[in-house]
């Protein structure tokens, strides 16, 4: 093998290793790291992460918001209008954050019932509705009102 | 009527654009001179008609004319003066027509300070700057005019957002688009060097300057940007990994890739056609983060109103641009082959070491920013945060880190790895001693914070030993070249302490209470109703104290817009020369006048952003290079020809 020869295959061998080792730490970064955004009747099916962060989106119920005394505590429940989640926060709301508009939270479940959040999102503008939460809103709809028609057929 | 003047001047533009695109191209094709002289007065016209354009629209925002749709969705009748000027582009179809109209300028500008290069040249350069302009000036003028009338014309408008009504909105987007817009030039440069089917290194010295330039413009822009949010968006982060903020980061990252692989290939025929490749990628990346930011497809919190058909629309303009010049590039590719030799040990390997980790990092982030999308074509939905792009940054920046004093010490045309690697032996234990301090006296780093401050140490170590050593090679280059450098050790270690030893406290006060932060008091003297402009806000007193000693009074506010019936919150910030005191105010818990107060100590931002700007000042200053690169040149031709001899 000439020296030259020698020098490019060593070039490539590096090349090839560098590389492998960003894609495989691409993969795990990527594994890790992505979060997965759940709607409330995804939740009630159980279908979430277990202690790992995910997203959380729906309607702030109206009247479902209380704060717990001498503290930032507050607890309001987020509902896609076929099933609900109770979630705990710590800290302080975004300005738009209201009952009866939309909201994307993160955090975890503790106990199959509770959701707590790190992290509430409500967006800058009033009228703007989180892509997200507007799809999981119409499947729940589309749900519901698949699950009358079958009740409908039941009974007739 | 005016705005009947203004939807006259844009068709016109529309016009000159598309007899811009193929006049002097033809020419370029039939040899026809006259043809060819076109491309410098056509430029000129279309300044001068997009600027006219402009000015009306921002004249229809000063009188208050609402009888055009834009006008009124943006503005009121109690929106001050110099909030009416910057509504202009406060929106999607101002926003887009101020794209245009710094495209125009750019063109302008290409056609006025190109006198350096051939006739031929120029018409190929200022008709595809003219493509790009028509592309433009079709998607404002079908996609998002902004001089389409209501009638009746309401009696009051919908009011500006009432972020957007804000000091950092008059500087920020002109800025950014400065820069956007400005890598099109790069990119025409390299699209009508691949027609005319060679490169030489006065074509290529020549699009160096404008890259700089429009890198410049955008490394300010996103500075800009990043304090706007700071302290507009009221929770104190100054870079949220948002889509949008991606858009703009990617071309930065090619843009960076880019200038630094011109300074080889300004040198030698080498890396030509990277070069080419790099500016392509560059500007496509502009339009694709257009195409992100405008189409929706992408939560964001920029929420520019989402239309599908715009979406669409870019998304064929990006087709035809990048399209159209990768084609053209595996066409042409054959053309521009390196014909000088490139030794493994020299600075020139180690600047396209430079371009392969910036490239690796912009489509790192464009996976990122892009996953959510694909997922969604399978319907799951995702979102990729701060986790990914974090630690995917920090992991493609420690190589960088690392290399750069490596690169910067290197010789051009042939040098040891061994040689420069013990010059720069010292400065690493010099970095790891004043690592070990800097840990000691901030109390504890993790281990992002202690590699980011080491990195940032070894590189301003570095750099500044290399002004001592050489003190003969003080030309603008190098100068350019150190202070950037330097100002990416700044950031570095500044953006390290500002991530990771920040104090963040949520607190609830009532009045008269004090809570403690990182040994400063605050106080909370309540609230008071006051009336400004065209808001109301509850604003705050907050007396700032250090062992007794009083140091400001902080006055967040938590405003409130009546026309939007919109809450916004106003942070107040204290800057000192270390850190930033930031205080805001969240909501009123309590009846008895409790508050949810943020306290937030944030070290170093200040030198943050400064080590940004001093980046964008080595762009700028590298500019005035007027080192003769003949003589260098036959240093090259006699080192290549012993080479030969010895081989």
């Amino acid at each position: 093998m000439t020296p030259t020869r020698k020098k490019r295959l060593i070039l490539v061998l590096m090349v090839a290793l560098g590389v492998s080792v960003a894609v495989a730490i691409f993969l795990t970064a990527f594994r890790d790291n992505i979060m997965f955004f759940k709607s409330p009747t995804e939740v009630a099916a159980q279908d979430y992460p277990e202690n790992r962060n995910f997203r959380l989106g729906g309607m702030v119920k109206d009247g479902s918001m209380s704060r717990i005394p001498n503290s930032l505590k507050v607890q309001f429940v987020v509902t896609d209008f076929a099933e609900e989640v109770k979630v705990e926060f710590e800290g302080i709301l975004p300005d738009l954050f209201r009952e009866g508009q939309g909201v994307v939270t993160i955090g975890k479940m503790r106990n199959d019932d509770l959701f707590v959040a790190e992290e509430v999102l409500a967006k800058h503008d009033e009228n703007y509705m989180p892509p997200e939460v507007a799809d999981a809103l119409e499947a729940a709809k589309k749900q519901q009102s698949n699950y009358g028609n079958y009740k409908q057929e039941e009974s007739e | 009527m005016l705005a009947s003047i203004g939807q006259f001047l844009l068709i016109l533009s529309f016009v000159v654009a598309t007899v811009l695109m193929l006049v002097p191209m033809a020419g370029y094709f039939k040899n026809n001179d006259s043809m060819m002289r076109t491309a410098r007065p056509l430029s000129y016209l279309l300044f001068a008609i997009t600027l006219a354009c402009f000015l009306i629209l921002v004249s229809l925002f000063v009188m208050q004319d609402f009888s055009v749709t834009y006008v009124w969705q943006h503005s009121s009748l109690e929106l001050p003066l110099r909030y009416r000027i910057t509504a202009t582009w406060g929106a999607h179809e101002g926003s887009v027509l101020m794209w245009v109209t710094v495209q125009a300028l750019w063109i302008a500008a290409v056609a006025k300070y190109s006198r350096s290069l051939t006739l031929s040249q120029v018409s190929r350069v200022l008709s595809v700057l003219g493509i790009i302009a028509t592309g433009f000036i079709a998607f404002v003028l079908f996609a998002s005019n902004p001089f389409e009338i209501t009638n009746p014309a309401p009696l009051d408008g919908r009011d500006l957002n009432p972020l957007l009504q804000d000091f950092g909105m008059i500087i920020h987007p002109p800025l950014l688009y400065f820069g956007y817009v400005g890598l099109s030039v790069a990119f025409a440069l390299a699209v009508s060097a691949l027609i005319g089917g060679q490169i030489d290194e006065k074509w290529i010295r020549w699009s160096r300057r404008w890259t700089n330039i429009a890198w410049a413009f955008l490394t300010i822009g996103i500075v800009l940007g990043s304090w706007w949010a700071y302290y507009e968006l009221g929770w104190g982060g100054w870079w949220f990994w948002d889509p949008v903020e991606n858009a703009s980061f990617l071309p930065w990252l090619a843009g960076t890739a880019l200038i630094h692989v011109q300074a080889v290939s300004e040198r030698k025929n080498a890396f030509r056609g990277w070069t080419v490749l790099l500016a392509i990628i560059a500007f496509s990346l502009c339009v694709l983060g257009t195409f992100l930011v405008r189409s929706g497809s992408i939560t964001s919190v920029h929420s520019f109103a989402a239309d599908p058909f715009r979406g669409i629309f870019i998304l064929v303009l990006l087709g035809i641009y990048a399209g159209g010049a990768l084609t053209l590039y595996a066409l042409r590719v054959n053309q521009l082959r390196s014909k000088d030799a490139i030794n493994l040990e020299s600075r020139e390997t180690m600047l396209l070491a430079n371009s392969v980790i910036f490239i690796t990092s912009t489509f790192t982030i464009l996976l990122g920013t892009l996953f959510p999308m694909i997922f969604e074509a399978f319907g799951k939905k995702i979102s990729v945060g701060e986790p990914y792009f974090g630690l995917m940054f920090f992991l493609l920046m420690i190589p960088m880190a690392v290399l750069l004093p490596l690169g910067a010490q290197m010789k051009w045309h042939k040098d040891q790895f061994s040689a420069a690697v013990r010059q720069l032996m010292p400065h690493f234990f010099i970095a790891a001693a004043l690592t070990v301090v800097t840990y000691w006296l901030v109390g504890g780093m993790n281990v992002r914070a202690t590699a980011g401050v080491f990195g940032g140490l070894w590189i301003v170590s570095t750099s500044i030993a290399q002004v001592v050593k050489f003190p003969g090679k003080l030309n603008a280059g190098f100068v350019g070249m150190t202070v950037a450098h330097l100002g990416v050790g700044l950031f570095l270690f500044a953006m390290s302490m500002t991530e990771h030893k920040d104090i963040e406290k949520d607190v609830l006060l009532m009045p008269g209470q004090t809570t403690q932060v990182a040994g400063y008091d605050f106080t909370f003297n309540g609230v008071k109703q006051v009336k400004i402009e065209n808001y109301q806000a509850q604003q705050g007193s907050i007396l700032v104290s250090q062992n007794g000693q009083e140091i400001v009074e902080l006055n967040p506010q938590k405003r409130f817009y009546p026309k939007q019936q919109q809450p916004m919150t106003e942070a107040d910030i204290y800057p000192m020369v270390m850190r930033d005191i930031y205080v805001s105010m969240g909501e009123q818990i309590t009846d008895d006048g409790g508050w949810a107060v943020r306290i937030y100590i944030k070290p170093m931002i200040r030198w943050m952003w400064f080590g940004a700007l001093m980046m964008m000042a080595g762009a700028v200053i590298a500019l005035f290079s007027k080192r003769s690169k003949r003589q260098e040149h036959q240093q090259v031709n006699q080192v290549m020809q012993e080479r030969l001899e010895i081989s």
